[in-house]
């Protein structure tokens, strides 16, 4: 651990690296077409919530049901940033990620002391919140959607935003923060009763996927081009969960194949009109049945695993950096 | 160390404890016994922050503490384990002691993102301590088992090592023995006393086996109601004529 150029580590920075390659390679020799590049960067964008929101859901375990709220937050504040005041696009998904975080911390400083559903219904009502208000800021638009945005989120960007995003909470969650939010989860007297202060971690891992949940949002206005109030409804903060659900609550490497999955079945669906309506909820109910913890549970891939693959071996990951 | 004053909390309009007095002093074991419902874990409630008495004072070194959050209650140096066991079950053994470092770590969000070597050196230490915690209580084997995955012994010696890795000088037991066998609870009771002379803690605990209480306590507290009945030695707890009746019974 000590070590940070350990055969681990080695073994995951090349994985990055060839995966990284071979994407771009296949994208500039025009192997994968400019449609499905968009849906790579797209789901690349999607990874960051569902990585995000796993956080705070998953490994936490407090229930946010408004994190298209901040996303569109990201969206419109770094979409103002880089249009109106010709700001540069790093810099301007960058404040849009920390007025996100200002949201975050308004909301969560109330609610987060109580336990039970108000963190949940109060995120809700926060994602609503925030949308009626855009669509009535004529600055942005309003219900017609914020044009003419900068295209600047190229598969590039988005994918060292991804992995920056991964690497971030990955490494907050292996520490003593993230040991501190996963004991809240489990067990929130025992955790306060061994020194945690509950609503402090909760804060912290709200507003960090509050943080990353912007910052997707600022990739997200500068790949599109063009945002609406109604990209971001509820349906999406649904739609992020299930990415949550699907892939296992409190894996980030679920996290990642279920977000990535789960945005290239509806497109890969797409031939089959309307029936993709039927198959995508098809596909989560019968997910529900057979792994009802996700697909991997709360367990991430590693060699282990892959070497042996037996599903509940244990995984001794979660300790190693 | 510890000196509670008229302690009495209000839930409505029941009075669950009543004008509660209690001293413990140093590298004592205390025992608080008494019929179900007496409330006795109200009082370890009370004592460790998570209910705040309606009247009177917990003084815990010199510091006034009744009325502090829990969290930083254990900064006062006492710590805890629970009737029902509390353990972060789906988190490993290892994991679970390294938890109670949480309120002592030096380093900040910051550190833990970037991996700095004050980070490292920090999860160093913590993982260290940790592991020859559990060694003392020979767990060092399953370090990375699941808490939910130890058998039920293992997991209430668990909470003990997880409440003893917050470094306390008063730890408070719930019910250690519930659910063991006789043999078992010979062998927790040597623990118990090990424990204190090993890590200097005073203990207070509460039991209904009353082999163990009288075997290992210096003083005994015995509710009835919300009230203390009587406070003394072992010897004198067992020959009082209202705590045969309240609780003994006869012949006890």
């Amino acid at each position: 651990m000590n070590n940070f150029f350990n055969k681990k580590t080695i073994t995951i920075i090349l994985g990055v690296l060839i995966t990284y390659a071979v994407l771009f390679g296949l994208i500039s020799a025009n192997v994968i077409n400019s449609y499905y590049k968009g849906i790579i960067t797209f789901s690349l964008i999607n990874i960051i919530l569902a990585v995000s929101l796993n956080l705070i859901v998953g490994f936490t375990g407090q229930l946010c049901l408004g994190h298209a709220g901040f996303m569109s937050i990201g969206a419109y504040i770094s979409a103002l940033m880089s249009q109106k005041a010709g700001m540069p696009f790093v810099a301007s998904i960058f404040i849009g990620a920390i007025v996100a975080c200002i949201f975050a911390a308004l909301i969560g400083y109330p609610t987060l002391k109580l336990t039970g559903d108000y963190f949940a219904i109060t995120t809700l009502a926060f994602g609503e919140i925030i949308r009626i208000i855009i669509m009535n800021i004529n600055v942005v638009g309003g219900a017609r959607g914020f044009t003419g945005i900068p295209i600047k989120t190229t598969f590039t960007v988005a994918f060292i935003f991804m992995v920056i995003s991964i690497i971030v909470i990955k490494n907050v969650i292996n520490s003593s923060q993230g040991r501190a939010m996963l004991s809240v989860r489990e067990n929130e007297i025992a955790a306060e009763s061994m020194g945690i202060n509950a609503f402090k971690y909760k804060m912290m891992a709200f507003i960090v996927a509050a943080f990353f949940a912007g910052l997707a949002g600022g990739l997200y206005a500068h790949y599109a081009g063009y945002i609406k109030p109604d990209s971001f409804d509820f349906n999406k903060s649904i739609d992020y969960l299930t990415f949550v659900v699907f892939g296992g609550m409190g894996s980030l490497s679920g996290s990642v194949i279920a977000a990535t999955v789960l945005t290239f079945l509806p497109e890969l669906l797409r031939g089959m009109g309307d029936f993709r309506m039927v198959i995508y909820p098809l596909a989560l109910i019968l997910l529900m049945i057979f792994r009802p913890e996700g697909l991997l549970g709360d367990k991430e891939v590693s060699l282990n695993i892959i070497k042996n693959i037996l599903p509940d071996k244990k995984s001794k990951d979660r300790k190693e950096a | 160390m510890l000196d509670v004053q008229n302690l009495s909390i209000v839930f409505g309009g029941l009075k669950a404890v009543s004008d509660f007095n209690l001293t413990i002093n140093e590298k004592e074991i205390v025992g608080l016994i008494g019929p179900n419902g007496a409330g006795k874990t109200t009082v370890f409630n009370m004592l460790t922050g998570v209910y705040t008495p309606t009247e009177g004072t917990i003084s815990y070194l010199g510091e006034k503490i009744q009325g502090l959050k829990p969290y930083n209650i254990t900064k006062k140096k006492i710590a805890r384990t629970f009737q029902n066991i509390r353990l972060f079950s789906k988190l490993t053994v290892l994991d679970n002691v390294k938890v109670s470092f949480n309120y002592r770590i030096n380093y900040s969000l910051f550190d833990s993102i970037f991996r700095t070597p004050k980070f490292r050196k920090t999860e160093a230490e913590i993982i260290e301590k940790s592991v020859e915690l559990l060694k003392v209580f020979s767990l060092d084997t399953k370090k990375d088992e699941l808490a939910s995955n130890l058998p039920y012994g293992e997991q209430r010696k668990l909470e003990i090592v997880r409440a003893l890795a917050a470094e306390p000088s008063l730890l408070l037991l719930d019910e250690p023995a519930a659910g063991m066998n006789p043999q078992e609870t010979v062998e927790l009771m040597e623990l118990i006393n090990w424990i204190k002379d090993k890590f200097h803690i005073s203990i207070l605990l509460i039991e209904h086996d009353m082999k163990l209480v009288m075997g290992i306590c210096d003083k005994i507290a015995v509710l009835d109601y919300g009230k203390k009945i009587a406070e003394g030695t072992p010897e004198e707890i067992k020959n009082n004529p209202r705590v045969i009746e309240a609780y003994l019974g006869e012949g006890a």
